[in-house]
């Protein structure tokens, strides 16, 4: 597809391929990294943390 | 590469449109207007029992009628547009193919079975559990199976759209990154991802719970589960409501980012963050510590927060910017006051943006601090601050989205202009109106979920302010209106769908129904300016009003827990 076919094609910030890639947007351009670390951190930090929070409570006597 | 024959061209964007997302795309949204029409239906009951004059429901049916009105409008209504919106930000945002239709509608019929079977249950009135369906109330087996089906069919489109961004990649149908739109749509699907799985971990065993499998379900350890489920489903909307915002300003006005960087990066901390706001619903709770809810909430959220807050200033910047590019440079608000305010589309975007912004933003900021959430926690504050996101923010910018897909998807001209022109007028001023007024209602105390504010068969009587029986009616008067606005917008939508002229595929044949400009929603680039004076006082104005009210309850606190 040319350029001129695609609109979302001409003002990509990817024209000049010499230039390297910043880190943030090969963190940003990995949907599946995104992925990973949008389930793990609230897994971890609210599921993970709550329900051993919650297992820990000693029964009553 | 998919045959050529399945892909037709827009002729107001240029865009490559895949016939086969373009009908999935179709059926999400019209079955999604079905359910708003349902559950707004049940929602104006409700408003109508909780109006102490009106009273119209007995108890059972107003419990009913709560359970139908939650599932239908939080979960069913929202989460089939948003499915709508995935695969029209992945398939035609990136003029690729859709990944695998044939299981994108095997995934659209479990929802809809699902959705079905959950009503069907509620209906038979042995399920008036609520949205929350707290243990250890019980529902019917087929209230659970009909939301996990639900849940199974909306993570098969989260797995459609990934698998498009694939296929998108591979088949090098965009440069560079994605176009932000996309971007804040693969948030909603992140988002999506750990809801669904939330939901299967508590849902599934209480299913099993229902019909006998397993003894005991504990109420803390599923109130925990559950709103990691039940809380972030709401932040999907709110991803998607936000790419929403900067779809409709593109397409209307051009409005580019004014910086992509900065707006990626806003959606970066909804990936990591905002699901942890799900903490706020479990501030009371014993038996959970501090920590984890300080954590969670007055941390962890606040950074959430600040993307939103970011957003709020980077929509109404870019298009002030677009504006101005275009010779509206007249004061402060030359800019806003030239805006396309009788396009439907522009206004119900940019009023859910200022009241999501400032009822639903502030309010919830307000709820997920610990100490002034104590206040209003299980109030009617709190329905009062989610109808400001998910209604007056999300609802209405779905609607006002749907303007803009009518012709471009369906290919059909709005009928009724005028009535589509009032109607995001009309129902923002009806779920403000609910919305403040149920706000107004919880902060004098008056608990949700309760189905008569006056104790009328109670061995105990209370009494609440006669403010908060003054509230609850004017709540019922704006759902009316709200109501009238919903009506509105489905007469609108439904017509032009059915009755409405159709738009040529051939951009000679008809006019084009949006600006040339909009190809903008398609693309990678800033508007790379920073001359945006009137934002920035509509910015200053926000935060005034934030640390106003959030002085004001802090001081309300003291008021009602005095310190020595």
């Amino acid at each position: 597809m040319s350029d001129t076919e695609n609109p979302g094609v001409e003002s990509s910030q990817a024209d000049d391929g010499n230039e390297p890639i910043p880190f943030w947007q090969n963190v940003l351009d990995n949907p599946f990294l995104l992925l990973f670390l949008g389930v793990t951190i609230p897994t971890v930090l609210y599921v993970i943390w709550g329900v051993m929070e919650i297992v820990t409570i000693p029964l009553a006597k | 590469m998919a045959n050529a024959a399945v892909f037709r061209t827009c002729p107001a964007t240029g865009l490559k449109i895949h016939r086969p997302a373009e009908a999935l795309i179709k059926a999400n949204a019209v079955t999604a207007v079905v359910f708003l029409a349902v559950g707004g239906f049940f929602g104006l009951l409700v408003a109508l029992t909780r109006w102490p004059a009106v009273h119209l429901l007995p108890a059972d049916w107003f419990y009913l009628a709560l359970t139908a009105h939650g599932l239908d409008v939080l979960l069913v209504w929202i989460i089939f547009f948003e499915i709508a919106i995935l695969y029209f930000a992945s398939a035609i945002l990136l003029n690729s193919r859709l990944a695998a239709p044939k299981l994108a509608w095997v995934g659209f019929a479990l929802m809809l079975a699902g959705a079905v079977i959950t009503n069907v249950a509620v209906l038979q009135g042995g399920s008036s559990v609520m949205f929350t369906s707290y243990v250890p109330m019980k529902a019917a087996p087929h209230f659970y199976l009909g939301v996990i089906l639900f849940a199974v069919g909306a993570l098969i489109g989260c797995g459609i759209f990934f698998g498009t961004l694939v296929i998108a990649r591979q088949e090098r149908t965009y440069k560079g990154s994605i176009p932000l739109v996309t971007f804040g749509a693969l948030t909603a699907a992140i988002i999506a991802v750990f809801t669904i799985a939330s939901g299967a971990i508590i849902l599934i065993p209480t299913l099993l719970w229902s019909i006998g499998l397993v003894s005991y379900i504990d109420p803390l350890m599923y109130k925990t589960v559950w709103w990691a489920m039940g809380h972030s489903s709401q932040q999907i909307n709110v991803s998607a409501h936000v790419a929403v915002w900067y779809a409709i300003a593109a397409i209307v006005v051009g409005a580019k980012p004014l910086s992509e960087k900065v707006s990626r990066m806003a959606f970066l901390m909804y990936i990591l963050f905002l699901q942890l706001a799900s903490a706020h619903h479990l501030l009371v709770e014993p038996g959970i510590s501090s920590e984890w809810k300080i954590f969670n909430t007055s941390y962890a959220m606040y950074l959430a927060v600040l993307g939103s807050m970011i957003h709020g200033m980077t929509v109404p910047g870019s298009i002030e910017a677009a504006q101005r590019k275009k010779g509206y440079t007249n004061g402060l608000f030359g800019w806003l006051a030239k805006a396309p305010w009788s396009n439907p589309a522009f206004a119900g975007m940019f009023m859910s943006l200022v009241l999501f912004g400032f009822l639903g933003g502030i309010s919830g900021v307000v709820l997920g601090t610990e100490q002034i959430n104590l206040i209003m926690h299980n109030t009617l504050y709190v329905p009062g601050h989610f109808h400001a996101t998910v209604v007056a923010g999300t609802t209405l910018a779905f609607m006002a989205v749907t303007y803009l897909l009518v012709p471009l998807i369906f290919q059909r001209e709005l009928v009724l202009k005028k009535v589509a022109q009032w109607q995001p007028y009309v129902f923002a001023v009806g779920v403000s109106g609910i919305s403040l007024f149920m706000m107004g209602a919880g902060t004098l105390g008056v608990a949700r979920r309760h189905w008569d504010i006056g104790f009328a068969d109670s061995l105990l009587s209370f009494d609440y302010p006669a403010t908060a029986f003054l509230m609850m009616g004017l709540n019922g008067l704006a759902a009316i209106l709200a109501a009238l606005g919903g009506l509105m917008y489905i007469v609108v939508v439904v017509g032009s769908i059915l009755f409405g002229k159709r738009i040529g595929e051939q951009p000679a044949e008809r006019p084009a129904p949006v600006p040339t400009e909009a190809a903008a929603v398609g693309a990678y680039g800033s508007a790379e300016t920073l001359s945006i004076p009137g934002t920035v006082v509509l910015v200053g104005v926000f935060f005034t009003a934030f640390v106003l009210y959030y002085f004001v309850n802090w001081k309300y606190l003291s008021e009602v827990w005095p310190l020595q």
